[in-house]
């Protein structure tokens, strides 16, 4: 088994500690109390924040060294028994999630989108923007990377390599360095971030959702309606992972007319959604989280509030909608623009 | 004999509502469940109180059996005609008779179904409900009630009994009789003061009379509803969970679940839990209270409430719950059938413990449940069996299971619930004999003739 990739020194010789300092959910007084937390993190000690972390991934953004804050705080967290969750709540989540062995080789042509372990979603793929286009999905092609949530690094290390064999040799015809559409953020970070830092081999060339509707909108060009309108957009957890993305989105939206309009909490500001301190047994936290998001995107004047993330869709579509706003995915957004 | 029967039977409901013919006694000598049929001699379907009437003299006159039938979906057989004879299909008498929303109750016909009534407060009286139990919605009110049955309000108001205001009830011999309120005053809103004569028809497994309209309470109806699952697994905590989520008083329902399929399910310990507000503050305010109650086993790590997305909820909040049905139906062929036994609260590790063992031995595919029933005073704990009717083999293990469940219920100190024949036996066994005489006495001066479902709590 391969360690997290990181780099102790580079956290020693660390002035501003941001992993920690700009965390939004765990305080500290200073950098220097930051700093001592950070090194019991690194040295295997008992640290306050492997309790009260979260999870929600924007570490891993923060650390401006690429240093993999955030997966080695989980893998900590692993180590010292230090559960997130209640153990029941893991156990059975794990199994609810596991691969089913089910999945059997596939003839796909031309472009394969990954739903993931979201079959509900597959109905998304359609019209010109996914014209020749091929869902794959099931809990076979679950990427797995919501095991960073529960402390289960030996999870991802066991499962991912599993279904990124499903995916090669059941969508992608074994074709080493096929392109392979990741339509969640999440699926796209386990086969680019995760993978690289857990030392897993990926055979094909995932391609983030954005860069694949950025690159049809250039095609589509002639038939785009801007929408003119205001969206609130609300940036996911796994974004943290792959946040040079953000800024195709700019472009998406810019083509689209769709104004991103500047919330308090969008882009390094970006605020959970409230589903997953559900898991953690924080109800109270995630309605304050959920009241926080939603006032915030009310102040903009926002006409759509647009996920790219099917769980924070889930977690508050309805809460948007009797708030008067339109819950909205990206690639749906995109559809209407392009008058589908 | 019965073309005489048929005739005269006829002449009081009208023709079109009496049959002997054999496709019907065939239909009606059966139900789901294991027990064998037992076919009536005639089926009919009265209109009114008096046509009831009037068919219990014609039986009483002749000394032929009666046996109530509201749907048949008692699952233990209780509507079969066990000695022959007529039996009284309700469902013409489905009428819901009046709801007084200041006092908050309903007064039914003997037999209005549980679906009518909710359609029927959803269009007329929306902020009002009933207790559903998860039977399909075509059973009847008074076949429900009369078990002892409970529901979706069980936690807040009992058992469906315990939710009863008063009846009318045609006794054996014809005469018409009053309990509750209604007796003394017109009004159906209480039980109290009086002698509790509605004692004498729940639980008799209709044995002693027919009743005929009941005045059954409602409850304010939430506009907002939230459901939580809490996931344990130990068995041996239960008692203390179920005892803390009910000590704040916030839920409607709780229902316990322990199933092997899902293959994820298998060996977790589930309780559903559902409450509601009449605002989206109250909601959190009791869910607060609920998570709060059992916050010192989260904090242990060892339970918690499963993360449900609200587009997941809607599944759980279903009333009546699709789940059992689901399961009614696993082995295909239309066989299922359940041990529920009425037991307190700490005898659950026990019975977990034998359901599952049961289950083993006989191989048969069983799901293990609960209902809370009050504030944790009780609660319903079933032993689901599911079987293909096709295959007698298949019959056999299921009903050896049932009454092996039905021994081990009784030993760890619960009683069947509207048990079947067999059952009956065991708990009479074990019955206070002095009690049991009394049970007698008290048939013998109601249905002098015992004409009324013959066959049930008798000795031998
Ligand atoms: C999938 C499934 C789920 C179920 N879930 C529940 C549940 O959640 N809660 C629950 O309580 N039960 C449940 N049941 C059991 C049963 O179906 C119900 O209790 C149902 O309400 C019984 O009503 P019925 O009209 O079918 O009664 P019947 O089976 O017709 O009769 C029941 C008993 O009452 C007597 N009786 C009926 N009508 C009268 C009358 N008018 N006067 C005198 N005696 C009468 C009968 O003789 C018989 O002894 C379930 C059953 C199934 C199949
Ligand atoms: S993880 Fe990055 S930000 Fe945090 S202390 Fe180390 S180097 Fe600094
Ligand atoms: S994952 Fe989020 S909550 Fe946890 S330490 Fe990092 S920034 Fe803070």
């Amino acid at each position: 088994m391969q360690p997290i990739q990181f780099e102790p020194d580079l956290c020693i010789r660390c002035e501003t500690i941001d992993c920690l300092t700009k965390c939004q959910y765990v305080s500290f007084s200073g950098v220097e109390e930051a700093r001592s937390e950070k090194l019991k993190i690194n040295e295997r000690r008992h640290s306050r924040v492997l309790e009260e972390c979260l999870t929600c991934y924007a570490c891993q953004e923060y650390c401006p060294y690429d240093n993999n804050p955030f997966y080695l705080l989980v893998e900590r967290q692993e180590e010292m028994g230090i559960l997130p969750a209640p153990k029941p709540i893991i156990e059975e989540q794990l199994r609810m999630m596991a691969p089913k062995g089910k999945i059997a080789p596939q003839a796909v042509t031309g472009v394969v989108v990954d739903m993931c372990a979201f079959p509900m979603l597959t109905g998304c793929i359609r019209g010109k923007l996914f014209e020749g286009a091929a869902p794959v999905t099931g809990m076979d092609l679950f990427c797995n990377i919501m095991w960073l949530h529960f402390a289960k690094n030996s999870t991802i290390r066991e499962r991912v390599p599993r279904i990124i064999d499903n995916i090669m040799n059941c969508c992608l015809g074994d074709a080493p360095g096929r392109e392979m559409v990741c339509f969640h953020d999440e699926c796209y970070g386990t086969y680019t971030s995760v993978a690289r830092a857990y030392g897993i081999d990926v055979p094909f060339t995932p391609v983030h959702l954005f860069d694949y509707i950025n690159g049809r909108l250039n095609v589509l060009k002639d038939r785009i309606k801007p929408l003119n309108t205001k969206i609130a957009y609300q940036r996911p957890c796994s974004n943290r992972l792959v946040p040079e993305t953000d800024k195709v989105l700019d472009a998406i939206f810019e083509k689209i007319g769709a104004e991103r309009v500047p919330r308090v909490y969008d882009r390094e500001n970006a605020l959970c959604c409230g589903g997953v301190p559900r898991a953690q047994q924080r109800d109270e936290l995630a309605d304050s989280l959920v009241e926080k998001n939603i006032d915030d995107m009310l102040k903009t004047g926002a006409a759509y509030c647009v996920f790219n993330c099917p769980f924070c869709m889930a977690t508050l579509a309805n809460e948007v909608a009797e708030q008067g706003l339109m819950p909205i995915l990206v690639s749906d957004l995109v559809q209407i623009a392009l008058g589908e | 004999m019965t073309a005489d029967l048929i005739a005269r039977l006829g002449k009081i409901t009208g023709p079109r509502y009496v049959s002997g013919a054999a496709e019907e006694r065939y239909l009606y000598s059966m139900d789901q469940g294991t027990m064998p049929p037992a076919a009536p001699d005639a089926v009919v379907m009265p209109k009114t109180t008096e046509e009831v009437r009037q068919i219990v003299m014609l039986a009483n006159k002749l000394k032929v059996p009666v046996v109530p039938m509201g749907a048949g979906l008692v699952l233990s057989g209780l509507t079969r005609a066990l000695k022959g004879g007529i039996v009284i299909d309700m469902k013409r008498m489905n009428r819901i008779v009046t709801v007084n929303p200041a006092s908050r109750y309903v007064v039914v016909e003997g037999g209005a179904s549980q679906g009518m009534l909710k359609a029927y407060l959803d269009k007329h009286h929306p902020d009002l409900k009933h207790s559903m139990p998860d039977a399909p919605p075509v059973a009847t009110l008074a076949g429900n009630i009369c078990i002892h049955g409970s529901g979706h309000l069980s936690v807040l108001g009992g058992s469906h009994s315990d939710m009863l205001n008063g009846m009318e009830v045609v006794l054996p011999s014809g005469e018409i009789i009053r309990t509750g309120s209604c007796g003394v005053s017109g009004g159906w809103f209480s039980r109290a003061p009086l002698p509790d004569l509605s004692g004498l028809f729940l639980g008799w497994s209709g044995t002693t009379g027919i009743v005929t309209r009941l005045g059954i309470k409602l409850f304010p109806k939430y506009r907002y509803n939230d459901v939580l699952i809490f996931v344990a697994e130990d068995p041996d905590l239960m008692p203390d969970m179920i005892s803390r989520l009910t000590s704040v008083q916030a839920a409607e329902d709780m229902t316990p679940w322990m199933t092997p399929k899902p293959d994820w399910a298998r060996g977790f310990l589930h309780i559903n839990i559902a409450w509601g507000g009449h605002t989206k503050k109250e909601l959190i305010f009791k869910r607060n209270l609920l998570q709060g109650s059992v916050r010192e086993y989260i904090d242990r790590k060892i339970a918690g409430f499963l993360p449900l997305p609200p587009p997941q909820k809607g599944r759980f909040l279903k009333i009546p719950s699709p789940d059992l049905a689901r399961f009614a139906d696993l082995r295909r062929g239309g066989g299922f059938e359940y041990v529920g036994a009425i037991m307190a609260i700490e005898h659950f590790p026990d019975a977990y413990r034998a359901g599952l063992a049961i289950a083993e031995k006989f191989n048969v595919a069983y799901s293990l449940g609960a209902r809370i029933i009050g504030a944790g005073h009780a609660m319903m704990f079933f032993f689901a069996y599911a079987f293909n009717r096709a295959d007698p083999e298949d019959v056999k293990r299921a009903s050896d299971a049932l009454e092996a469940t039905n021994t081990a219920a009784l030993e760890i100190g619960g009683i069947p619930w509207k048990a079947e024949l067999p059952a009956q036996k065991q708990i009479i066994e074990k019955m206070d004999p002095d009690t049991f005489a009394l049970m007698g006495r008290i048939r013998a001066v109601l249905d002098p003739n015992h004409i009324m479902n013959p066959g049930n709590w008798e000795k031998d």
